[in-house]
């Protein structure tokens, strides 16, 4: 089978998935208490108020004709609008996307940064103290959870150095740069822990494989031996792994957001789901899954592009 | 003529050790031997006896906890033992060149063939097309169908004795002036064993190499090497012309050796393997490493390690018994007076 078709069949096998989490992405946030109504006109809103609210809103309709128009709208690219914000999600997303991107790019950046080093030094002194300093340092990372980290970081570096800003979205590009450096580096230091001892254990194995010692035989040199040899062959499933864990940095945005205030969408469907906010969940939820959904097929094509013994089929 | 120049590589009182934690793993011990220009010598022996970790050493490969404790290894009259690595980066693969057992785990799964094959031309003014030419050369020498496309493609996508076929050509493509050739055909099914055979022996020809070939078939070295060094737990225990130490084995292990191939008369019988287990290199005795296992020993064997001694011209043996060893029956019979001559 070519790459085009196995591509395309695996885009038709994502549509029953949406379709599945379409539906219950739609009945979970419903099936939580709490009313929308009530979270817009407050706590003391009398009730006959609150019943023409919900009129208006179309919360009064069975759920499934309430289904029914959602899938309608969203057929037609209408996400809705946001009760919270008052403005239409498409507009909120203009506006958060971008900062989750930022962020999760940012942080897999300083993941590559830190561990691709430290796992080839951990591996090529296995046991020696470079090795069991950065085993440490994995220990610490897989252990401490990414809000406390955060919490750290923010208090070196921006309470006491003053290097970065506290917590916000800087007005011009220099600024929310400088304010993307400490989350990126708080969700990276979770996920380089784990990438440091997947790679670490690779390079292990790969450098006592025979085709380490027949490259040596041929008198290739050791920076080519490093590159195309060991760290070549040991990045296959480190990358696999990677691009799955971009996945997590994506979901761990929720938390790092939140400690760092970044108006991204971590943040935004954390208020939101307090808010009662439908429409913005319902969107967002959408995201994820069709992120997690394409970056898997990224993942599966990129192995077989790293892998020349594995075929897309 | 000077005999020392005629020597392509000459070994001397090697000894090599595997430094483990608590423990010293002698794979080596005292090893010596020569390889004269363009002749093939054999290494036989059982499954860790030192054969390739002697191959190793050579081309100084060594895993990290790998330690030559003394003893030379002179390639054209150049220790490589005293080589800096930068020194024995010029030498392996340009001059001394080295085939693995098992093509599929010693080329790179990730590499095209072309990408392994350049690698021997690293540092050569070379330029693309003549690089390229070269490897199609290689790979047509070696018989492997359509070099231009069989170049671009991985090690997975060959077949079994294609796959040795590659390796040798990408070993060959640097032309080396010595090959060691590591069990060259032991991963193969059994007809393509021989056509493999044929083909190192071919090129040894074409090339003007000279070889270590080192495996476990006697058959192998029979029909390939000019002279054979019987190895066993880390030292030579025999060695001499191949003639001469399949006609007079005069070593109770390469004896023994012998005794354990299947006959070949038609009638089934039983095997008749050498009893017992070969000693743990880390905790080797007084006396002689064979003493646990050998049927003719006597009290000094189990006290006093047996010097290899030259017993007959060239012909070296490493036991007390060596002059009592005439009943031994070899594989071959030969007119042997020579031999005869020169033991008493």
């Amino acid at each position: 089978m070519n790459n085009f078709s196995y591509v395309l069949k695996r885009f038709l096998q994502m549509i029953p998935v949406f379709i599945i989490v379409t539906v219950l992405v739609f009945l979970m946030i419903r099936l939580i208490p709490g009313d929308p109504a009530r979270v817009i006109l407050g706590e003391k809103a009398p009730l006959e108020k609150l019943a023409a609210k919900r009129v208006e809103m179309g919360l009064d309709k069975p759920l499934i004709v309430q289904f029914g128009i959602y899938l309608k709208d969203l057929v037609h690219l209408n996400f809705g609008e946001s009760i919270r914000y008052n403005q239409p999600v498409v507009e909120l997303l203009k506006v958060r996307l971008p900062v989750t991107l930022l962020l999760t790019l940012t942080s897999m950046f300083f993941t590559v940064l830190i561990s691709i080093p430290l796992g080839y030094l951990a591996g090529m002194k296995k046991d020696k103290p470079a090795d069991q300093v950065v085993r440490g340092f994995s220990l610490f990372g897989l252990s401490a959870p990414s809000f406390w980290v955060g919490m750290i970081l923010l208090m070196i570096f921006s309470v006491h150095l003053k290097w970065f800003p506290i917590n916000g979205w800087g007005a011009d590009w220099g600024d929310r740069l400088k304010s993307l450096i400490l989350p990126g580096l708080t969700s990276a230091i979770g996920v380089s822990a784990l990438i440091v001892r997947n790679l670490r254990n690779n390079i292990v194995d790969i450098k006592q494989m025979d085709y380490v010692s027949f490259a040596k035989s041929k008198g290739v040199g050791r920076l080519r031996i490093c590159l195309r040899h060991i760290i070549r062959n040991a990045l296959i499933p480190t990358t696999t792994l990677l691009a799955l864990k971009f996945l997590s940095v994506l979901g761990g945005s929720v938390v790092t957001e939140t400690v760092f205030n970044l108006p991204g969408i971590g943040s935004l469907l954390v208020n939101s789901i307090l808010a009662r906010d439908y429409a913005v969940v319902q969107c967002l939820v959408l995201i994820f899954v069709v992120v997690v959904l394409v970056v898997n097929l990224l993942t599966d094509i990129l192995y077989s592009v790293l892998d020349p013994r594995v075929t897309l089929q | 003529m000077n005999k020392k120049n005629l020597n392509i590589l000459q070994v001397e009182n090697l000894e090599m050790h595997f430094v483990q934690k608590n423990k010293r793993i002698k794979a080596i011990n005292d090893v010596s031997f020569y390889v004269h220009k363009g002749e093939t010598f054999g290494f036989v022996g059982e499954s860790g006896c030192g054969k390739s970790a002697t191959c190793k050493t050579i081309l100084r490969l060594l895993p990290e906890n790998g330690e030559v404790v003394r003893g030379s290894i002179l390639y054209n009259g150049i220790n490589l033992l005293e080589q800096s690595e930068k020194q024995m980066r010029k030498i392996r693969g340009k001059e001394i060149g080295m085939i693995f057992q098992e093509p599929m785990t010693a080329l790179n799964p990730v590499l095209k063939i072309k990408e392994q094959m350049y690698e021997q031309f690293l540092g050569s003014d070379m330029t693309e097309q003549q690089k390229h030419d070269k490897a199609i050369e290689m790979l047509r020498l070696v018989g492997i169908p359509s070099p231009e496309t069989r170049l671009n493609e991985y090690i997975h996508q060959y077949s079994g004795g294609m796959r040795q076929r590659a390796m040798i050509a990408v070993t060959l493509a640097a032309e080396p002036k010595l090959l060691l050739a590591d069990e060259p055909t032991t991963a193969l099914d059994v007809t393509i064993q021989d056509q493999i055979i044929r083909l190192i022996e071919a090129l040894k020809e074409k090339l003007g190499m000279s070889m270590i070939l080192i495996t476990h078939d006697l058959g192998v070295v029979s029909e390939m090497c000019d002279r054979v060094a019987v190895m066993y737990a880390g030292s030579i225990v025999e060695m001499a012309d191949t003639q001469t130490l399949f006609a007079y084995p005069r070593h109770p292990y390469t004896e023994g050796l012998m005794q354990s191939l299947p006959k070949d008369n038609g009638e089934r019988g039983k095997l008749n393997p050498i009893q017992g287990m070969p000693p743990d290199l880390s905790r080797l005795e007084e006396g002689c490493s064979f003493f646990p296992r050998c049927k003719y020993a006597s009290k000094v064997c189990g006290t006093t390690v047996p010097q290899l001694r030259e017993i007959a011209q060239e012909h070296w043996v490493g036991c007390h018994h060596a002059e009592h060893m005439e009943h031994a029956i070899g594989l071959i019979c030969l007119e042997d007076a020579q031999h005869r001559e020169g033991r008493t």
